[in-house]
């Protein structure tokens, strides 16, 4: 008989904490079998966020550290700098990256720091209990944003990824989806491509931006979330390869 | 050499790997020799894009089992105060200089001991300790360095250094010489990759019922081995002292010329210096308090090392503050004359 699925052993055997449908499950495989693939278990650093995935520890079997909200490309960049041969890869949500870590991430990129970004859009923060976040759409409703959020004194959703692609200190910046099987092929593929470059020692950050579902906080159906990231998300974040 | 360099030679003598920092006065010089001489090394050095982003760095390489340091001034020390927290509770080590500027706020780039409550009490949220050496002399400093590394390592704490705008910049001959480190545990819980060991996890959030309590107490034994061993102080012409004089730092410098000149008068002064701030010399001060004498604090802020002396005297014996707050130094005269006033109400002489 032909194996066509196993469980990877960079993902511990365990149940995990995350609500029914969330995204972060998904991309902790993906990553955990990009690390398996790429042969790099033992020399990989992992940084967990906080937000939603701080325990992502419990279920990625490298080592990995647990630092303040949004300051993980700054850890990342102390530890690749006096560790240049271990593979740094920070996971990072849109409110760790892109609200309270705007700064670090910005300048970890303008430094060409040699690091792997995984950042995970989900439009909301999850930990705190769904609030805006500077992805947040237009018009969402959020737990900060009853009557959903208006440009005029909240914003528009922040495009860090565009920001960041712009920088020559960038090697790669893609964004993904979970929303079905081909998109989640290819976050894999993009997550693959943004380690091996690191590997490589390509002069600069490599970031994987993914939309990924929160039914919770979107008081949506778990397959509802998807088509939503397909029909709402992709307007203010295209699914593109926006650098390298 | 100035204060500045002659520390961060001591610090490159002391094997740190690794320096990130942001400029600001008055430790500019300790930035500026780091670029030059950790890249001859061939160490690494970051000039960070903030504090905030200068002490993540220092947790991201202490993690990794590396010796790390930042240095700044009162603004930038407050903003590190987070990550000294993080630092804390995930129990890594690293050195931290304060070159201490007046406050609050901007304040101004003179010297100052204003930051004493910051660096004694902790400074960052939660419940938690750590060394502070109050060095008095550029070769004090200078000395703190490897002291500060060796600490850091065996206690898998933050040390910080608390020095002033004049012993940053004050030029004085210094030998730098390398020291044998203290025997020193392995750093088995770092973070090197899981080559032939399973998983190392560094982290500072314990959710499980009673994990932290857990955490904090065993905080609180090491801090408790740490008051135990490692209390540093100077006792200056003390033994028939009626007057003590207690000064740290640059204040302690000039409060011993004060105590020699009231000396010549006859004036019966000696000085009880702390060298380790945290933990405080209670315990020499306490027993210097059993027999009656006037205590008096000297510093640079208005009054807050006086609180630890008052503790340790606990009530037997007077406390009187001479402060100078906001940049303002102490002189030998004011200190002199308060000497005199004391030795009048006192009765002694
Ligand atoms: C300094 C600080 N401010 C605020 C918080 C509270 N907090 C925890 S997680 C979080 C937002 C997390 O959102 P995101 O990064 O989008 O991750 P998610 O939970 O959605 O996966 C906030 C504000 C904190 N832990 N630390």
């Amino acid at each position: 008989m032909k194996t066509v699925f196993k469980r990877t052993p960079v993902l511990k055997d365990c149940p995990t904490h995350y609500c029914p449908g969330c995204g972060h499950g998904i991309a902790h495989r993906l990553l955990a079998e990009v690390i398996e693939e790429l042969d790099i278990q033992d020399r990989t650093i992992g940084i967990a966020p906080v937000g939603c995935a701080v325990l992502a520890y419990n279920y990625l079997d490298v080592d990995m550290i647990e630092v303040a909200h949004g300051r993980a490309p700054a850890v990342a960049t102390g530890m690749k700098r006096t560790n240049p041969d271990h593979i740094v890869f920070s996971y990072q949500g849109d409110g760790d990256l892109a609200a309270i870590g705007t700064a670090e991430i910005l300048h970890a990129a303008h430094r060409a720091e040699q690091l792997t970004v995984i950042f995970i859009n989900n439009a909301v923060f999850g930990m705190t209990g769904g609030q805006m976040a500077p992805t947040t759409m237009l018009g969402q409703v959020t737990a900060t944003t009853l009557g959903g959020r208006h440009a005029t004194g909240e914003g528009y959703p922040l495009q860090v990824s565009e920001i960041l692609a712009l920088l020559p200190g960038t090697t790669y910046v893609e964004r993904c989806a979970l929303s079905s099987a081909p998109r989640i092929k290819q976050a894999k593929k993009a997550i693959k491509h943004a380690f091996q470059l690191q590997m490589d020692g390509a002069p600069g950050l490599s970031l994987v931006e993914i939309l990924s579902p929160c039914p919770t906080y979107w008081r949506l159906a778990p397959a509802k979330a998807m088509a939503w990231i397909e029909e709402q998300m992709t307007t203010a974040f295209p699914i593109a390869r926006l650098k390298g | 050499m100035c204060g500045n360099e002659a520390l961060a030679e001591a610090a490159v003598i002391a094997g740190c790997d690794a320096y990130f920092g942001y400029p600001i006065t008055p430790q500019n010089e300790i930035t500026a020799y780091m670029s030059r001489r950790m890249a001859e090394e061939g160490r690494v050095f970051v000039q960070s894009e903030s504090e905030l982003a200068a002490i993540n760095m220092v947790f991201g390489a202490a993690a990794t089992g590396k010796r790390a340091m930042t240095s700044s001034s009162s603004p930038g020390i407050s903003l590190m105060q987070e990550g000294m927290s993080y630092l804390a509770g995930a129990e890594l080590p690293a050195v931290v200089v304060n070159v201490m500027r007046g406050g609050p706020g901007l304040g101004n780039i003179a010297p100052s001991q204003g930051d004493y409550f910051q660096a004694t009490r902790g400074g960052g949220h939660g419940d938690y300790r750590h060394i502070v050496l109050g060095p008095s002399s550029v070769q004090e400093l200078a000395d703190c360095m490897p002291l500060a590394f060796d600490l850091a390592d065996q206690y898998r704490i933050t040390v910080m250094v608390l020095a002033d705008g004049i012993l940053g910049q004050m030029m004085e001959p210094v030998v730098l010489e390398p020291k044998p480190r203290r025997p020193l545990p392995p750093k088995d819980w770092a973070l090197t990759g899981m080559k032939d060991r399973k998983q190392n996890i560094v982290r500072s959030l314990w959710l499980a019922e009673g994990a932290l309590e857990e955490l904090n107490y065993r905080l609180e034994a090491k801090h408790r081995q740490i008051r135990d061993n490692e209390v540093l102080c100077e006792e200056y012409r003390i033994e028939d002292a009626e007057i003590i004089v207690v000064a740290y730092g640059i204040a302690a410098r000039i409060a011993r010329a004060a105590v020699d000149r009231a000396r010549e008068q006859g004036v019966p002064v000696g000085m009880i210096r702390p060298i380790t701030l945290w933990p405080f010399p209670s315990a020499q001060i306490s027993a210097a308090a059993e027999t009656f004498r006037v205590f008096l604090a000297v510093e640079m802020s208005c009054g807050q090392m006086i609180e630890d002396v008052k503790l340790a005297v606990e009530g037997r014996c007077p406390v009187l503050l001479h402060g100078r707050p906001g940049g303002g130094v102490p002189m030998v005269d004011e200190i002199q004359d308060k000497i005199r006033q004391l030795t009048i109400r006192s009765g002694a002489v």
